[in-house]
């Protein structure tokens, strides 16, 4: 995938305008921080760029990627949900989403986040940081050109949050694209800064 | 396929690791029917007429009350967020979930009611036809019950509301399948109020899987 | 699109037509309703009883009617995505929901005297019964579902998925019927129906339809206004 663009992309919740007029455009190895106020819209965003939420308006699309796939399906999403089932093990978590996003062995993803010692426990047991680990290792199990991270780095300690930043500046070096919401900084410094004003109005 | 499959088997694991299958449900059938006769009387003739519609009754309650299990976890922790975005197409999504319940709690309670039936003093003769009939329903009320979850699956009370959308589509599973198991016409008329069922089923499984994925992608915006 | 795509055509031609529908609406239940209890005959088997058949019978029409607009209007909106439709869709159900109620009612009145108890477990009136619980759940998931997009898409699903099954539940009520020896139904219509008891009949399905018409004209129009109501508050609280 070269570029992801969006041109006069707009949303409305419940009759209401979240947000209006935002595009940026995004270049292969490049990382995009969408940064704004509470209610401003930046998780609407990304589930937009994401093909969960249709626009409201304005257009999004992307070139040099499989155009037989839709961005979505070229996309990882990191929610503020881990998607993770506390009844399956750490493994079993991953061995799912390789399953299911046809990605490769679970063996090479525990390393990632050092989860290599906890392979066998129930996600049940994690502590809330061991939980997003997990949540993040998704981003390892199978290749998606765009990653799009929501508040990725709440609840890591220090030494993971040095991994996520590797992992990420790992992924721009091979020429993917990621566009993050955060509030605490990354400690990455971003390409672009796409700023959503609460008003609706939006800066680039 | 192997997306839709793998959706299938995580789902039958979590059930049995949950314990959250036809377990629980079976034994609200089991209390059902034993307030019957403490509401109706012991009396074994009425009881035996009784049976096969407090049966049908008993399962098609406790399949509903299953019925909010079946995308909410998904919903609630993300997981939806990401199985919606990947290769494999929503309906099958919700197919796949709806099989999965199937195989874990609408088949299992299907095959348990009919034995449940000797509470009642269910004519022994009837017994087959009723476990035939439950069986051949039990995928379309699986469905149905998927479609009614994904219908409510964003609503904090949504527990009434599917109960009044779904218990409305189960009417000609249930007619068929008292139908099928009482037989006043014989066995030929048992034989096509089967057939009947297992088209109710099948049109059930052309329906739902588009109805379904809609209600859902409604709540993932 | 995300507010009616401009309801200001649709009330410039609502508008001025709306008295005309609404006087057509009462003449023809006027002249309908004077031919049901004064000029037509009482049935000689059923003696006067048989005048609620005037109003059962249109009334039953019409809550099935109901119910294709509604589906049509939900299918329209899936096609078109116009959130009129919607809104269409949303108001016909408290109509039919109404007339159907006025149906079962009659029904029940009309079973008094017909088979000694309130409520006969009828195939029309069970048919009927479960239609009422199809509004009802429908008309549920509109209030259920606080943000009125995403009910108008969930709401688009339950009416259409009611829709496929209505003929099926007909059917299998139908069928389940004839297991257990039908009651005497409600027989009319066919060649035997006496022309001074037809053309009062016929007036007064032509005088619920139009009143549904005036009915569910005014409703929409009153759900236009809700909703500027609705999005003015919402900008207030977007501005803040």
């Amino acid at each position: 995938m070269r570029t992801v663009t969006a041109s006069n992309l707009a949303c409305y919740r419940g009759g209401r305008q979240v947000f209006s007029g935002l595009g940026f455009t995004l270049k292969a190895g490049e990382f995009m921080e969408v940064r704004g106020p509470n209610g401003a819209g930046k998780s609407s965003l990304l589930r937009m760029i994401a093909g969960l939420n249709d626009p409201s308006a304005g257009t999004l699309g992307s070139d040099g990627g499989d155009a037989e796939l839709t961005l979505g399906q070229q996309a990882h999403y990191i929610a503020h949900q881990d998607a993770i089932k506390p009844a399956l093990t750490v493994s079993e978590n991953l061995a799912f989403w390789a399953r299911y996003l046809s990605g490769g062995a679970v063996a090479a993803v525990l390393p990632v986040f050092a989860l290599e010692h906890l392979r066998d426990t129930p996600a049940a047991l994690l502590s809330a940081g061991q939980k997003r680990r997990l949540a993040l290792s998704r981003l390892a199990v199978a290749r998606r050109p765009l990653w799009l991270l929501d508040e990725p780095s709440v609840g890591l300690d220090e030494a993971s949050h040095r991994k996520l930043v590797a992992l990420v500046l790992k992924h721009l070096a091979d020429g993917g694209l990621v566009i993050a919401t955060t509030h605490v900084p990354l400690g990455l410094e971003p390409h672009h800064i796409l700023r959503i004003e609460p008003a609706g109005k939006a800066a680039a | 396929m192997s997306a839709f499959l793998a959706l299938i088997a995580r789902d039958l694991k979590l059930t049995w690791r949950q314990g959250g299958g036809a377990g629980a449900a079976l034994g609200f059938m089991l209390t059902v029917i034993g307030l019957v006769p403490l509401a109706i009387g012991p009396d074994q003739n009425l009881l035996q007429r009784l049976a096969p519609g407090l049966l049908w009754l008993t399962l098609l309650l406790s399949v509903l009350l299953t019925a909010d299990r079946i995308f909410q976890q998904d919903y609630e922790d993300g997981s939806l967020d990401i199985l919606a975005m990947a290769d494999l197409p929503l309906e099958l999504v919700a197919l796949a979930k709806a099989l999965a319940h199937w195989l874990t709690t609408s088949l299992p309670l299907a095959v348990m009611a009919p034995l449940l039936g000797f509470l009642l003093n269910l004519a022994p003769d009837g017994m087959a036809l009723l476990a035939a009939g439950m069986m051949l329903g039990s995928l379309g009320l699986s469905l149905i019950a998927g479609l009614g979850g994904a219908i409510t699956v964003g609503l904090r009370r949504g527990g009434l509301l599917a109960a009044l959308l779904i218990l409305p589509l189960y009417v000609p599973f249930l007619i068929f399948g008292i139908s099928a198991a009482t037989a006043y016409a014989g066995p030929s008329g048992a034989g096509s109020s089967l057939t009947v069922l297992a088209a109710l089923a099948l049109a059930a499984l052309a329906v739902q899987p588009f109805a379904a994925a809609a209600a859902l992608r409604a709540y993932l915006r | 699109m995300h507010n009616f795509a401009n309801p200001t055509r649709f009330l410039a031609i609502a508008n001025p037509l709306l008295p005309w529908i609404w006087a057509a609406a009462l003449i023809l239940l006027a002249t309908g309703l004077y031919g049901a209890l004064v000029t037509a005959p009482a049935d000689y088997q059923q003696g006067e009883t048989v005048r609620i058949m005037y109003v059962h019978v249109p009334a039953a029409w019409l809550a099935l009617f109901a119910y294709g607009v509604m589906a049509f209007a939900s299918a329209m909106a899936i096609i078109f995505r116009h959130p009129l439709a919607d809104a269409a869709a949303k108001v016909a159900a408290p109509i039919g929901a109404a007339f159907c109620f006025i149906a079962l009612a009659t029904g029940a009145i009309w079973g008094k005297p017909m088979w000694g108890a309130w409520w006969v477990w009828d195939a029309r009136l069970t048919s009927m019964f479960v239609l009422m619980l199809f509004y009802l759940g429908y008309i549920a998931v509109w209030q259920a579902v606080e943000e009125w997009d995403m009910a108008a898409t969930i709401a688009r699903v339950v009416a259409l998925v009611g829709a496929i099954n209505i003929p099926i539940v007909k059917f299998s009520v139908d069928w389940w019927n004839t297991l257990h020896q039908p009651a005497s139904v409600f027989k009319m219509g066919g060649p035997s129906i006496s022309n001074d008891m037809l053309w009062p009949l016929m007036v007064m399905g032509l005088a619920f339809n139009v009143l549904f018409l005036a009915l569910h004209l005014t409703a929409l129009r009153s759900e236009i206004a809700a909703r500027k109501l609705h999005r003015l508050h919402m900008h207030d609280v977007g501005a803040q």
